[in-house]
């Protein structure tokens, strides 16, 4: 299966990524290539099998509706690059 | 060539647990920003989400009073995108298997009753906020992120402003109703994103919708739709394409204006959430949640009609908010005149209340003194014109109905005697009302008893003067 190089731009775009030319080129090639070997799995026969909704068996994991102890703001904001005001400031964005 | 406006709406609700959806952080508004957060819901790597059994017992409950049917296995998913309110890069929600599926609304429109389907109810995570309050960047308060939300999506069944403002209002009443959330607009815990598109009327194909979000009033929703399908008109009729996009309400200007447009249309890359099981409800499980279900405005307002014989529009406006509807049945419990208190409780507590910008919730006196004031009337100890100026005091004095009659000395001139001398002078003082009522004028009546009223400062028993008056004036004319 090939992928175009508009589609790596594609979603690199969306990922947040940033490749030149030549590693948009690298890119498609080798996702192409995982993509053909999980393509392989398309020769199962999966007649008679159910469609899986989740990876796990489980259930209904719950827990009540109590409240506990939230961080404190300094400890919240321990490791933001930057902050003002008690808040996380990042760079400016747009409503 | 005349139009048809088509409305589909997205309304998103906070539900009233305690904790976030989650993690055990509290959901409490309006404390001081990232004071309500952990590692959870910080979008810190490797934690373990553990969802709020309350989440989805109210979800159910809400599903199940907009006629939902509600989904024996359902399961959270990853809704994908970069926003700084969101932490961790993605909104856990739900995509293909929602808690709540097709429903439908009753809504009153001009005295007919018009259904308006529900696609679906899914339950998801609040965003944080943003504050654009620096100068030099944007600070992000994560106090919010992952307060339990349901979405609600309806189908494109509304067919203008109006309708779309009362279907709004149906919706906030039912979640209010049945505890699901306080639905305070004001606060952004209910909130309403229209799809607005218009076709040419008798056609069957939807036009091109654009989308508008966070319309905070119902005031601002019927003024956005209005003004955004004028403006789809307009374009139409100049031959224009309609752009699907997502435009900004401007509520002080009254326009909408272009936000995001379809070229960077989001692709959210859904996927299901391997962090967390999905949920399966059992048939039993949701026989016993409808039977736990509170009566529904509907139900009281049938009620109201029934019981206490109250006119259509009086129970409609009664039961249009689970308070007002309860201040009615406690009053009523005290004071059995049902509609003297529907009276009170649509004319004169809401223009005070609006006033001193009070809510009933807020009211500053118990449905006892209402049923107090009332009785008063009724026992004829104040008139119903003094008992507007009770009222009033009761917003901004202590003390009940009754001391404050006798505080401000307003009780009625019980005293025959005295009001007879009163009345005696007056019909002395008014020679021409008594020829003009033996010659027939009925309406000098009025005028005489206008001014026994001034003579006697509004506290005269209008029932006992009413009968001097008759007495004095024809052993006048005789």
């Amino acid at each position: 299966m090939s992928i175009s190089n508009e589609e790596v731009t594609y979603v690199s775009k969306l990922a947040r990524l940033r490749f030149n030319e030549e590693e948009t080129k690298k890119m498609a090639k080798e996702l192409g290539s995982v993509l053909d070997y999980v393509a392989t799995l398309n020769e199962v026969d999966t007649s008679n099998i159910e469609p899986t909704e989740h990876i796990l068996q489980v259930s209904n994991v719950f827990r009540d509706d109590v409240v506990g102890t939230p961080l404190s703001n300094q400890v919240a904001l321990a490791n933001a690059p930057d902050q003002e005001n008690g808040c996380f400031k990042v760079p400016r964005v747009l409503d | 060539m005349e139009y048809e406006i088509v409305v589909g709406m997205e309304i998103h609700a906070e539900l009233l647990t305690n904790t976030k959806i989650f993690c055990s952080c509290p959901t409490k508004f309006g404390d001081p920003e990232n004071t309500h957060t952990c590692p959870i819901c910080l979008g810190m790597p490797g934690v373990l989400p553990v969802l709020n059994r309350d989440v989805v017992r109210y979800a159910v409950r809400a599903g199940l009073a907009l006629n939902c049917k509600i989904a024996n296995f359902s399961k959270m998913d990853r809704k994908n995108y970069f926003y700084p309110d969101l932490p961790k890069a993605y909104q856990t929600s739900q995509f293909d298997r929602p808690l709540c599926l097709g429903g439908t609304v009753d809504i009153n429109v001009n005295g007919q009753t018009k259904p308006i389907g529900i696609t679906r109810i899914h339950i998801e995570e609040d965003a944080g906020k943003l504050l654009h309050e620096s100068t030099d960047g944007t600070l992000v308060d994560v106090n919010r992120c992952g307060v339990p939300l349901i979405e609600i999506v309806s189908e494109p069944d509304i067919r203008g402003p109006e309708e779309a403002r009362i279907f709004a209002e149906k919706i906030r009443n039912t979640l209010e109703y049945t505890g699901v959330s306080d639905c305070k607009m004001e606060e952004g815990s209910i909130r309403f994103d229209v799809n607005v598109s218009v076709r040419e009327k008798g056609t069957e194909k939807l036009g091109t919708r654009t989308e508008m979000k966070n319309l905070n009033s119902f005031r601002a929703l019927e003024r956005a739709i209005k003004y955004e399908s004028k403006r789809q008109i307009i374009e139409l009729k100049k031959g224009h394409p309609i752009i699907q996009e997502t435009r900004k309400w401007d509520d002080v200007k009254g326009i909408s204006s272009a936000m995001r447009s379809k070229e960077d249309a989001q692709d959210y890359r859904y996927f299901p959430e391997p962090d967390l099981v999905p949920i399966t409800i059992t048939d039993e499980e949701i026989k016993k949640a409808k039977s736990e279900l509170p009566e529904l405005p509907e139900a009281k307002k049938a009620r109201y009609m029934a019981e206490y014989d109250l006119p259509e529009y009086d129970a409609d406006l009664i039961t249009s908010s689970k308070e007002m509807a309860q201040f009615f049945e406690e009053t009523v419990k005290i004071s059995n005149h049902p509609k003297q208190i529907a009276n009170w409780l649509m004319v004169d507590i809401p223009a005070h209340l609006k006033e001193k910008e009070l809510s009933i919730s807020t009211i500053p006196f118990v449905p006892s003194d209402l049923a107090e004031l009332i009785d008063l009337i009724q026992n004829g100890m104040i008139s119903g014109k003094i008992a507007k100026f009770v009222m009033e005091k009761m917003f901004t004095e202590d003390g009940s109905p009754k001391e404050i009659v006798e505080r401000n000395n307003w009780a009625q001139m019980q005293d025959e005697g005295e009001l007879q001398t009163i009345i005696e002078k007056i019909v002395e003082d008014n020679p021409k009302s008594v020829s003009d009522i033996s010659s027939g004028n009925k309406k000098a009546y009025g005028f005489l008893t206008g001014q026994v009223m001034k003579a006697t400062k509004g506290k005269a028993n209008p029932q006992l003067a009413n009968k001097i008056i008759r007495e004095v004036v024809a052993k006048k004319i005789n």
